[in-house]
């Protein structure tokens, strides 16, 4: 077995809306793979399972088996925070905290129960250089990061969430309100992290998806429809909803 | 003719709509014109009531007095000229009620109309007199000197802690220790409201379910709805007798009895503004936080309130203006004594309830009158900076978070 | 990096103790309201008969009833909202509806908020010299009842304007779709619509209306005065003064105790009517808003 993400004969509904049916699906480790689909079809809601983001929200029904390096993250014994700290999140508008740079990428440490200033300078630095922001912020570590500009939130986004050292980073159209230039960086991220991380990105964005991922997966109302390599998703869909999708026909 | 007549029509009941609007611009310019007209006219005015003089023997050599020491004069604690700057000599205390101890019915004539000359010969014979008499009676012909004070100043009547508004011959009007009364009462209110309030604004925006929320909310606002005459009642029945007790005081009305009713009093304000401001912390700031591992507490306590911060200061500032201003609840459980407070266990006073106290008493247009409106002045200013405080956090909220 | 030591190990207790007391400090809350409805209505209910809404007070204020207060502050509700309610209203519809100078209505909202925001004893005095004094009404219902207009002016003002916001642009543009004038278009559509929850808050600012105390002292309320008004120029006892009057300053405060938990609970009785009724209003309005 050399799944880190696997889901099987996954149902979710919210109260009585069946909003993804019966998906099978497994990811390797130290690939990205792409979410894709016309808006609505699921795919954040499929994101946010791998480190169980949708227990916040109320009536959220889930049946069948989700796997986070093997183990089953819908047990009852699991430590959800745990949980969190292995799998990294990066949301679709940068969310920063209304504190300095520093403490935001500090944030996962302190939460966690670091406390050593050394440990936490060291690993700030290297989040940053990681999220190829430290050259632009190592002068103003203890500005707001509000002072930052859309694309250098984003980044700070990504290393915060890089600091706790997750296994697994969730990237839900982690571009889509960023200009052409910060999208480039981002995406360019996304191919240098790959080799330590496993990531798994939304985007509405054919091209990213083609860019970035090693394979996709096309939802389509809930459902998933084709799930494969990025290249043959893109030049040889089976399925004409695929292919619908990709060509512009929809969504 | 008929299109004009609807266009009429039309621009008559927009202007009627417009006027409407201009009501509370208007009260606002009306309230600040009659109170600070009242208020002000205090300061131009000597503290001794209109139509009295304080008259003295033309060769006594004291230059000036200032009003506290007129009236320590008049109640002997001053007793020698000496003390003010005069020649060694004792003080004859005269008001115009001791007239009968110098001179008969007889002497003063059928209709009284000889008590000015007695008057002025009585002024002129006794060296050391100091006399309180009315104002007609010191004519052109008066042989005593009448003595000069200074008007009642703004920065005396600011930082004087002596309140004997009535006082004669010379009133006392220092506000200090009624302005700081209020300051404490209400401080004392907000420190114990603050906390309260804020872990229920918590606990309503961040912890409790939905269901428990449609049941606090109603109570909340039904507690705002109270009348303020119903709290002090209550803190007058309840809360007085007990801290009576608990404390072992002579008197249960102290500044802590306002402070718990005026505490209560701001809850609602505090609970319900802290939990709007916190229910404007965007969902996904909270989600980024427990996507980092940590718990919803550490959610709360870390990202949540402090992006609130300003809206919950919003509520704290608020809830003292309102604690500030409050008049009926502080009147009935404060003890009202006018000194300045050392303690919140000892009785106060603060502005709105001398106001509400002592207008009753006060003569229309006089000194006591007048003070009571500049302490209404003072009111309406403090209450303005704090709504002005607050309009313009939110303002500031509204535009930094989008 | 050698990832050091968690020294947080209890956190989610930390929670757990954070949570706890939180509710139980909010309970504590509801636990002072129901304290304070407990002991009025528990002292006050046996002083409640029909004799006591409609006799008149008796030796000193200590036994009898408190007709003429509750008359008093019928009267004064009404007459304030006579003239609030109109204005507010209007107030209301040219700031959301008419104009859209955003500095005009920034500003009145500025004024109205800080309206709101003054002290009522502050109203007692702007009252008595204007009112009582300068147009010469003396203490007197209409005196009174003006004051407590303007008071309560900014609270039917936001609350007419929060109704109006709440009725969806697509109603106006239906309106002016069918021909119809922008005065039309509001009498005939957003006013209708809006109407309950204006009611809401007219009922809201009666509640505020009949509890001030501070307003009245100098514009209106007479200490005792066991008959009623035959016009606007007369005074009036009114229900908060006379509770305040009874338990600080009566003739003999210990034996007008029981009354004075009577007035107590008849100014409850009306704060909890006027909020069951803007609830059950608000609810209704809810579900109908829904349903169309
Ligand atoms: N909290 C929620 N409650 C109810 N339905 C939801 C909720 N969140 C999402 N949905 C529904 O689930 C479906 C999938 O949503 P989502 O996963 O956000 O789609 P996508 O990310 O592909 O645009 C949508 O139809 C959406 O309306
Ligand atoms: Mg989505």
């Amino acid at each position: 077995m050399n799944h880190i993400i696997a889901t099987e004969k996954l149902n979710l509904y919210y109260n009585d809306f069946h909003a993804l049916k019966n998906i099978s699906m497994q990811m390797r480790p130290n690939t990205v793979t792409a979410l894709i689909g016309p808006s609505g079809c699921g795919k954040s809601t499929y994101l946010r399972l791998f480190n169980r983001m949708n227990d916040l929200i109320d009536g959220v029904k889930i049946t069948g088996d989700v796997r986070v390096e093997g183990k089953d993250i819908y047990a009852k014994n699991t430590d959800v925070v745990e949980l969190r700290r292995k799998v990294g999140m990066v949301f679709q508008k940068p969310n920063p905290f209304p504190k300095t740079i520093f403490e935001n990428v500090a944030y996962g440490l302190r939460v966690n129960g670091i406390n050593d200033n050394g440990f936490i300078k060291d690993k700030i630095e290297q989040s940053l250089v990681q999220a190829a922001l430290w050259d632009e912020v190592k002068d103003k570590l203890n500005k707001s990061a509000f002072e930052l500009s859309g694309g250098q939130q984003q980044r700070l986004c990504i290393a915060r969430a890089l600091a706790i050292e997750p296994s697994i980073i969730l990237m839900d159209e982690p571009a889509s309100a960023l200009d052409p230039i910060s999208t480039a960086k981002i995406e360019e991220l996304i191919y240098e992290l790959k080799e330590n991380y496993t990531i798994v990105i939304v985007t509405h964005n054919m091209q990213q998806a083609g860019r970035v991922s090693d394979n996709t997966a096309f939802f389509y109302l809930g459902e998933l429809i084709e799930y494969g390599e990025t290249k043959e998703i893109f030049t040889n869909p089976k399925d004409k909803k695929t292919q619908n999708y990709i060509t512009g026909r929809f969504g | 003719m008929k299109y004009f007549l609807k266009k009429l029509t039309g621009k008559l009941i927009e202007g009627t709509l417009f006027l409407s609007s201009t009501v509370t611009t208007l009260t606002i310019i009306l309230i600040v014109f009659f109170l600070f007209r009242e208020g002000l006219s205090l300061f131009k005015h000597s503290p001794i009531e209109d139509g009295f003089v304080v008259a003295i023997n033309s060769q006594n050599t004291v230059k000036k007095i200032t009003s506290p020491q007129i009236m320590d004069i008049f109640d002997q604690e001053i007793t020698n000229w000496e003390m003010v700057g005069g020649k060694n000599d004792s003080i004859i205390l005269f008001r115009i009620d001791n007239i009968t101890d110098y001179y008969t019915e007889e002497q003063m004539g059928d209709t009284l109309q000889h008590i000015p000359k007695l008057l002025s010969r009585l002024v002129d014979s006794i060296p050391g007199i100091v006399a309180f008499i009315p104002a007609s009676y010191a004519g052109a012909d008066f042989k005593g000197r009448i003595l000069e004070l200074d008007n009642i100043s703004l920065r005396k009547f600011l930082t004087d802690k002596e309140w004997y508004p009535t006082a004669q011959p010379a009133a006392q009007m220092g506000v200090l220790a009624l302005i700081s009364g209020t300051l404490w009462v209400s401080l004392g209110a907000i420190l114990l409201a603050l906390p309260l309030g804020l872990a229920t604004a918590i606990y309503m925006a961040e912890i409790a379910n939905e269901k428990t929320r449609r049941v606090l909310k109603p109570l909340i606002e039904l507690l705002a709805g109270i009348p303020s005459v119903v709290y002090g009642f209550f803190g007058l029945v309840i809360i007085v007798p007990l801290i009576q007790q608990v404390f072992d005081l002579p008197v249960g009305e102290t500044g802590l009895a306002g402070s718990i009713i005026l505490a209560i009093m701001a809850l609602p304000t505090i609970i319900t503004i802290s939990e709007d401001a916190l229910r404007t912390t965007p969902r996904a700031m909270k989600e980024a936080s427990l996507a980092l591992g940590a718990n919803k507490w550490q959610t709360i306590s870390r990202v949540t309130v402090p992006y609130a911060a300003s809206g919950i200061s919003a509520a704290a500032i608020l809830g003292m203006g309102r604690a500030i201003g409050e008049t009926m609840a502080v009147l009935m459980v404060t003890g009202n004594a006018a000194v300045m407070p050392h303690t919140l266990l000892e009785p106060v006073r603060t502005i709105p309830a001398t106001i509400a106290a002592e207008l009753g008493e006060a003569t229309q247009g006089g000194l006591h009158f007048k003070a009571l409106f500049a302490l209404g002045c003072i009111l309406f200013i403090i209450t303005m900076m704090v709504n002005l405080t607050v309009e313009y956090i939110s303002a500031k909220r509204k535009y930094s978070k989008r | 990096m050698e990832w050091p030591k968690n020294t947080e190990r209890n956190k989610n207790l930390r929670q757990v103790i954070a949570f706890t007391s939180f509710k139980l400090l909010s309970y504590a809350v509801v636990m002072i309201l129901f304290l304070i409805l407990a002991q009025i209505i528990y002292k006050g209910i046996s002083v409640i008969s029909w004799e006591f809404l409609t006799a008149m007070p008796e030796d000193g204020m200590t036994k009898g009833g408190i007709f003429p207060a509750i008359v008093g502050t019928f009267y004064l509700v009404l007459g304030s909202m006579v003239f609030a309610f109109p204005i507010g209203v209007l107030s209301a519809i040219y700031i959301n509806e008419y104009t859209k100078d955003s500095f005009y209505k920034r500003f009145i909202k500025l004024m109205t908020n800080s309206l709101a925001g003054i002290p009522s004893i502050v109203f007692g005095l702007f009252g008595m010299t204007l009112f009582v004094n300068t147009l010469g009404f003396g203490d007197s219902i209409l005196a009174g009842s003006l004051t407590l207009g303007l008071l309560t002016l900014p609270v039917v003002i936001r609350t007419t304007e929060e109704a109006l916001k709440s009725v969806d642009d697509s109603f106006r543009h239906g309106g002016y779709a069918l021909g119809a004038t922008k005065l039309q278009t509001i009498r005939r559509v957003v006013l209708p619509i809006a109407f309950p929850n204006i009611i809401t808050g007219l009922i809201l600012s009666i509640g505020r209306v009949s509890g001030e105390t501070a307003p009245i002292l100098f514009t209106v309320a007479a200490y005792f005065l066991p008959k009623l008004p035959t016009g606007i120029f007369d005074q009036v006892m009114a229900l908060p003064y006379h509770l305040y009057v009874i338990s600080t300053s009566g003739t003999n405060v210990a034996e007008s105790q029981p009354i004075a938990y009577g007035t107590a609970l008849v100014l409850i009785m009306i704060v909890l009517l006027v909020n069951i009724a803007a609830n059950t209003l608000r609810r209704y309005l809810g579900k109908k808003v829904k349903m169309n």
